[in-house]
């Protein structure tokens, strides 16, 4: 009778301890953030700082050399005249339909996650390929980042530092920063042997080794992770604006609890045209560094 | 006889995790079959001793998994010896430190790779000048050198291109040009004319013999080819299963191979073409006015003409025209005899 029941029914803990667990562990997060929660925010101060000077630059300079600058930027990556010209267009499309304000908040949360996901990214891979138990360790924490629902770790993140641009913005690295780490690891991992062991030959020590063969040679796998990241960081828009980050998130987050079909739309569209501009501009970019580092033939 | 440059002493290098445990047993007579099938640990090297003469060509033949890359690799300590010394001007290479090492290969050593191993993000004079680089040498000071290089390995006009923009025989010039950049008293080239098709081949050999004559370097030649060791090498050691098992000038590899593993590797050789009349001349004879007279270090084929038409022989002469020998017509059937068995 006893063996029928255990097989039918999972021997579950009891509701009562289920509910003390749930309540010790959340009791003492919240203890945890009382105690820290300023501390911890004062050490991103650095980073709001940036990024609300960032943003207002944006917002508060003319937009037509705003413009500008953004084609000039577009240019110079893809040394492609017709993706200038259509970025040009789409710009203009996203001024005249009333979004260049939230276009321009998007713009700026996007860039300064770029800038911070490269700049912890590329050292975590670089120390991921130069260690097996580091990759070992560094991997199912990425694993974890890259699969768990982003409006889990939100709860912690918004108990932890309220609501605002700063927990948006650990939100959209924690969920767009994985690629950049793999494939700087990746990147490093791939560099031909032989031309390492040519490079040891010569008496390269660790980092003239890492600077002058392995990082160059894994650029463009590097530089595909980082086209990833910044997909995948606008993708996070929408979430993350439901914390409080402006910007294109924000309506579409209004059309949906509001049934505004024609606004969804709208914006859903100036988060496409970013991404694709974003997309092409990178990709030529890692394309053209790619041209003589494929390996010399035989 | 000329100074010894590089000497290789008691040298073992077994592969696997346990390597020191098993050179005991290696020295007790195991051998590299058994020792991976008993403790599946691979023996590299086997007792290796050999003494390599400055300013001289020294190839290192055998075939493949005999181990002579993993020879050449302790010169510069590429690869940790298990248990042995190598002597570089007296030195003990694997007694270095860190610093010392990187400082070693950065004067001391240039190496030539098989697949080349160019860098690949960087133009043909970039390479050349990457041991320089490393080595924080003044910028223009490291490239007038790195465009000597170029010019010498005849590749003027193309510093500007990239590695996979050259071919097979032009990417190993730009590796010859980058080992010798450096200037280094030991060149280590691996198997370095390997991947070229023959043409190419016979040419980088024969650039390499005509810039060893004014350089002056001492040269680790590894090859599995045989014509090629015998063209370049000053003396030829064969590595069998990791062992040494001879050593000596082409004429010795040819005419008392130390065992069937090198009379089989050298049963095809053509040994009119490769051995000199001074190797089966009769230093006895009697000179012989009329006969006329061919060098000492000419080949016994580049002779034949003059021997056919000769009644009773030739009279040998070194150099300065001093007799030191004869040389008949027996002697001569005696080596194509040999070389018919």
């Amino acid at each position: 009778m006893n063996l029928i029941e255990f097989f039918t029914a999972f021997p579950e803990m009891s509701a009562e301890n289920l509910r003390l667990f749930k309540k010790s562990v959340d009791g003492a997060y919240r203890n945890f953030s009382a105690k820290y929660g300023d501390a911890i925010e004062a050490v991103f101060d650095p980073v709001l700082y940036f990024l609300v000077w960032f943003e207002k630059l944006l917002h508060n300079s003319p937009w037509p050399l705003v413009i500008l600058a953004l084609l000039g930027l577009v240019y110079l990556g893809s040394r492609s005249i017709y993706l200038t010209i259509g970025s040009l267009f789409a710009f203009l499309f996203i001024g005249y339909f009333g979004m260049w304000d939230d276009t321009m908040s998007t713009v700026s949360i996007i860039g300064v996650c770029t800038a911070l996901t490269i700049g912890f990214g590329i050292p975590v891979g670089i120390l991921m390929s130069g260690s097996d138990r580091a990759r070992a360790m560094i991997t199912p924490i990425l694993d974890v980042m890259q699969t768990m629902p982003s409006f889990v770790y939100l709860i912690p993140v918004v108990m932890l530092l309220g609501i605002g641009k700063i927990p948006g913005l650990l939100a959209v690295i924690i969920y767009a920063i994985p690629p950049v780490i793999r494939l700087t690891d990746l990147g490093i991992r791939e560099v031909n042997k032989e031309v390492l062991e040519a490079a040891d030959a010569f008496g390269a020590n660790r980092m003239q080794k890492l600077f002058r063969v392995q990082l160059p040679l894994a650029l463009p796998t590097i530089f595909a992770g980082i086209n990833q990241t910044i997909m995948m960081a606008l993708a996070m828009v929408v979430i993350a604006s439901m914390i409080g980050v402006k910007g294109l998130g924000q309506p579409v987050l209004k059309a949906i609890t509001n049934q505004y079909f024609t606004m969804g739309l709208l914006n859903g569209l100036a988060i496409v045209a970013l991404a694709i501009i974003f997309d092409r501009v990178s990709q030529s970019y890692g394309k053209r560094m790619q041209q003589h580092r494929a390996g010399a033939n035989e | 006889m000329s100074e010894i440059k590089i000497k290789i002493e008691n040298l073992y290098k077994i592969f696997g995790p346990r390597a020191r445990e098993y050179t005991n047993k290696v020295k007790g007579g195991i051998d590299k079959d058994e020792l991976l099938a008993k403790y599946n640990h691979v023996l590299g090297l086997d007792d290796i001793n050999l003494d390599i003469n400055e300013q001289s060509i020294q190839v290192v033949m055998g075939l493949s998994g005999s181990g002579k890359s993993t020879l050449i690799r302790h010169i510069n300590r590429l690869i940790e010896p298990t248990e042995g010394t190598v002597l570089v001007d007296g030195e003990d290479i694997t007694k270095l430190n860190k610093s010392d090492l990187l400082e070693f290969r950065r004067n001391k050593t240039g190496m030539v790779f098989q697949r080349f191993a160019l860098f690949p993000h960087h133009n043909i004079l970039d390479n050349v000048q990457f041991g320089l680089s490393i080595k924080n040498l003044d910028k223009s000071e490291s490239k007038d050198k790195a465009m000597y290089w170029i010019e010498k390995v005849g590749l003027t006009g193309f510093e500007n291109k990239f590695p996979n923009q050259l071919s097979g025989g032009m990417q190993q010039r730009v590796g010859l040009a980058r080992a010798l950049a450096i200037d280094p008293d030991i060149l280590l080239m691996d198997e370095a004319f390997s991947a070229l098709d023959p043409l190419i081949r016979t040419d980088m050999q024969d650039q390499l013999l005509d810039l060893q004559k004014n350089l002056k370097k001492t040269i680790i030649f590894i090859t599995h080819d045989l014509d090629e060791a015998l063209k370049l090498g000053d003396r030829i050691a064969i590595l069998n299963g990791g062992k040494l098992v001879q050593d000596g000038n082409a004429e010795e590899i040819l005419l008392n191979p130390a065992d069937d593993y090198v009379s089989n590797f050298v049963k095809d050789v053509n040994r009119i073409k490769v051995l000199k009349i001074g190797s089966i001349m009769n230093a006895d004879g009697n000179k012989n006015e009329s006969n006329p007279s061919v060098m000492i270090d000419e080949s016994i084929e580049n002779c034949l003409p003059t021997m056919l038409e000769s009644e009773s022989g030739l009279n040998v002469v070194d150099s300065e025209k001093n007799f030191v020998g004869v040389i008949s017509k027996n002697n001569i059937a005696e080596i194509l005899r040999k070389s018919k068995d």
